[in-house]
């Protein structure tokens, strides 16, 4: 039986559990056609050509994992921005650990989807938000059709949420391969600021394919700073479906660390819907081995006077592989825009691969657009000008690497995540910098 | 202290080092000078160990050992700093942390511990004193948007928290208005000693004035042609280089 038809007669058993007459219903169903016409995405298509799921669809995935491996936090501490105090969304093999987590309904809410979907007072948020940022292609729609649990998150008006959110997802591996597909649904409203760290964690060798939808409404003046770090297994992949809607003067990040994984596949989109919108999309990527990440990124103008960054550097060794796909588009409504995309690479060793494909479609006639790529090594001058001071090889190297991830790092808002993510990077790179940041 | 035999190197194939020999004693200053091309700055990196430059044919030896072989990192360990003529720009490192990251691999290098940071500290502020450098400049990212003065100024501090054995300032002078220029010369002239070795690389005579050589050398087509004292540098720079073509023909 391939993984489609497993997901096929899954949802069939799954469907006896839920209530049948519902809306939320028709758009499963929906999205399950799509799904089963669409199939998985093959490189044939252009938004996948670099980035193949061959061989992640072999493996016989358990959908809804057993959930019976519990888990101590002084063995996932580690995970956690734990010298801070923070909202925890924890969930393990896609089920909520009321145990690790600290959820809250004080004046926000920082709960779960699976109350969301299933209580009354939520419906007519639900049925104002839920799935309509997403896209409506089949790895999305496999994730609406499926959707069971995540985080739910609402922030009302002029409310500032006190402290950062993180919204975990542990795979224990109790099983040899499961396919985990959390969904995440969070509204910020007019004036409302929010900080959310998300992470997606094997525990274990078996193989764990995760296909993550999150939607982020953003609206009036909101404030949502966003941040995914993925540094996961070898045998753990993620497809990220990450969907931001933005209301007039909101202003909206999402910075991607990817250093690690099998296959990751983020699908980054954006759409302003409003004026004087900002949306800010960086990423690093330090990959090594035979790992892949890739980067699509979309960001849609559709009202004036809006502004949108992305800054993304790459640093791959061994055999690894990178795609950056950035596209803007620029609907002809979309005047005074300043659109700016930079993408740098770095490719370590002559067998890594990096494919990169900006795109811009403009139809306004008075915007500002700009895109810079670049691909090379590390430079040669810069690496004998520190050698020459009496740095070794190996340090130097690590000092110019850090130094180029180093732009995107300033932009981390919360400096206990800045400190995290720079000695993830140090050990990524595997020296001790000898220094603070 | 430095002991070049008869070094022939080439970039790409084409010979810019034929056969230059030179000898630096310990406490002593060297002044090569010579017409752009020559091959000083060639020269300079040779000493310092640059791959890029491919050594065919003669030997470097400093205190007696043959770091001919060596990386630039092992000849730094070994004392040798280079001034660089175009110190490169490098984002997103503080002239503070790079400072400490080259102070904490040569110590590593020698078998020592890092030194401790109130000690780092203590140095750092009394070298930027000697070189009039304010504070705010050390935690700019090293060499970015910093004026030529100010990356040479920069190229003399770390030389002064490094203190080498044996440092080879190339066209140091380059880029300095007279005020600044001074301020570097007198940060050079406080670092010498009798235990270090000083080779100046320049164009021009000015900056010899501050940083008086021993030794002046004329380096042409890729040879040292003519040896002399200081007044040699003022011979130089009356009548230019043509005249030793002429005795060398």
């Amino acid at each position: 039986m391939s993984l489609k038809e497993k997901l096929q007669s899954t949802y069939i058993a799954f469907e006896d559990h839920l209530e049948v007459d519902s809306p939320l219903h028709e758009l499963r169903t929906a999205a399950m056609k799509t799904f089963e016409e669409e199939g998985f995405p093959t490189k044939k298509e252009e938004a996948w050509k670099y980035t193949s799921l061959n061989s992640l669809l072999k493996k016989d995935y358990s959908i809804f994992p057993k959930s019976d491996t519990a888990i101590e936090f002084k063995d996932v501490k580690k995970y956690f921005l734990h010298d801070i105090d923070t909202y925890k969304l924890v969930f393990v093999d896609g089920v909520y650990s009321s145990f690790l987590s600290a959820s809250t309904h004080d004046k926000i809410d920082v709960c779960l989807m699976s109350s969301a979907l299933n209580k009354d007072k939520y419906k007519p948020v639900i049925e104002t938000y839920f799935n309509k940022a997403a896209k409506k292609d089949s790895l999305t729609s496999l994730n609406t059709a499926f959707t069971k649990e995540g985080a739910y998150i609402r922030i009302p008006k002029h409310i500032e949420a006190q402290k950062p959110i993180e919204i975990i997802n542990f795979a224990t591996g109790n099983e040899a391969a499961v396919l985990l597909q959390p969904r995440n649904l969070i509204i910020v409203e007019e004036n409302a600021h929010v900080q959310i760290i998300e992470r997606h964690q094997s525990l274990s060798d078996n193989a764990v394919l995760t296909n993550s939808v999150t939607e982020i409404f953003a609206e009036k003046r909101a404030y949502v700073d966003y941040y995914k770090i993925q540094n996961d297994n070898e045998n753990a992949s993620l497809i990220d479906h990450t969907f931001v809607s933005q209301e007039r003067d909101s202003i909206c990040s999402v910075h991607t660390f990817s250093f690690g994984g099998k296959i990751t596949r983020n699908n980054l989109n954006f759409v302003q819907q409003g004026e004087g919108c900002d949306s800010i999309l960086n990423g690093v990527t330090i990959i090594e081995g035979k790992q892949h990440v890739d980067h699509n990124t979309l960001v849609h103008h559709i009202a004036e006077n809006c502004e949108s960054h992305q800054d993304y550097k790459g640093i791959f060794d061994g055999s690894s592989t990178g795609v950056f796909n950035g596209k803007v588009y620029v609907e002809k409504e979309a005047q005074k825009l300043d659109a700016f995309q930079q993408n740098n690479n770095i490719l370590i060793s002559d067998k890594a691969t990096i494919n990169a494909k900006p795109q811009l479609e403009i139809f306004a006639d008075d915007v500002k657009c700009s895109h810079g790529c670049t691909i090379g090594q590390l430079d040669e001058d810069a690496m004998f000008y520190l050698q020459s001071r009496g740095i070794a090889k190996k340090e130097a190297r690590a000092l110019l690497m850090y130094a180029f991830a180093n732009t995107v790092l300033e932009s981390v808002k919360i400096p206990e995540l800045k400190a995290r993510i720079n000695k993830l990077i140090a050990d990524k790179i595997g020296v001790n910098l000898g220094f603070e940041v | 202290m430095l002991d070049i035999k008869n070094v022939h190197a080439s970039v790409d194939d084409k010979d810019i080092l034929n056969g230059v020999s030179l000898q630096v004693n310990a406490g002593e200053v060297h002044a090569i000078m010579g017409p752009n091309g020559a091959g000083k700055s060639t020269l300079a990196s040779i000493i310092a160990g640059k791959e890029e430059f491919e050594m065919t044919q003669g030997s470097i030896t400093l205190n007696n050992e043959d770091i001919t072989e060596m990386d630039p990192e092992e000849r730094a360990h070994k004392g040798v700093f280079l001034s660089f003529q175009y110190p490169v720009e490098i984002p997103g490192v503080s002239v503070t942390n790079f400072i400490k990251t080259a102070i904490n691999g040569n110590r590593k290098a020698k078998g020592l511990e890092d030194m401790p940071a109130s000690e780092m500290l203590k140095m750092i502020k009394e070298k930027a004193d000697l070189l009039e450098i304010d504070r705010k400049f050390l935690s700019r990212s090293l060499n970015e948007g910093f004026s030529g003065g100010e990356k040479k100024r920069n190229e003399i501090f770390q030389m002064a928290m490094l203190e080498p054995k044996l440092a080879i300032l190339d066209e140091t002078d380059s880029g300095l208005d007279i005020d600044a220029l001074k301020v570097v010369a007198n940060g050079v002239n406080k670092l010498k000693s009798k235990d270090n070795a000083v080779i100046v690389i320049t164009h021009y005579q000015r900056l010899l004035d501050y940083i008086v050589p021993d030794f002046v050398h004329v380096l042409m087509d890729g040879k040292i042609v003519k040896s002399g004292t200081k007044e040699l540098a003022y011979e130089l720079e009356a009548k230019g280089y043509d005249w030793i073509k002429e005795e060398l023909v």
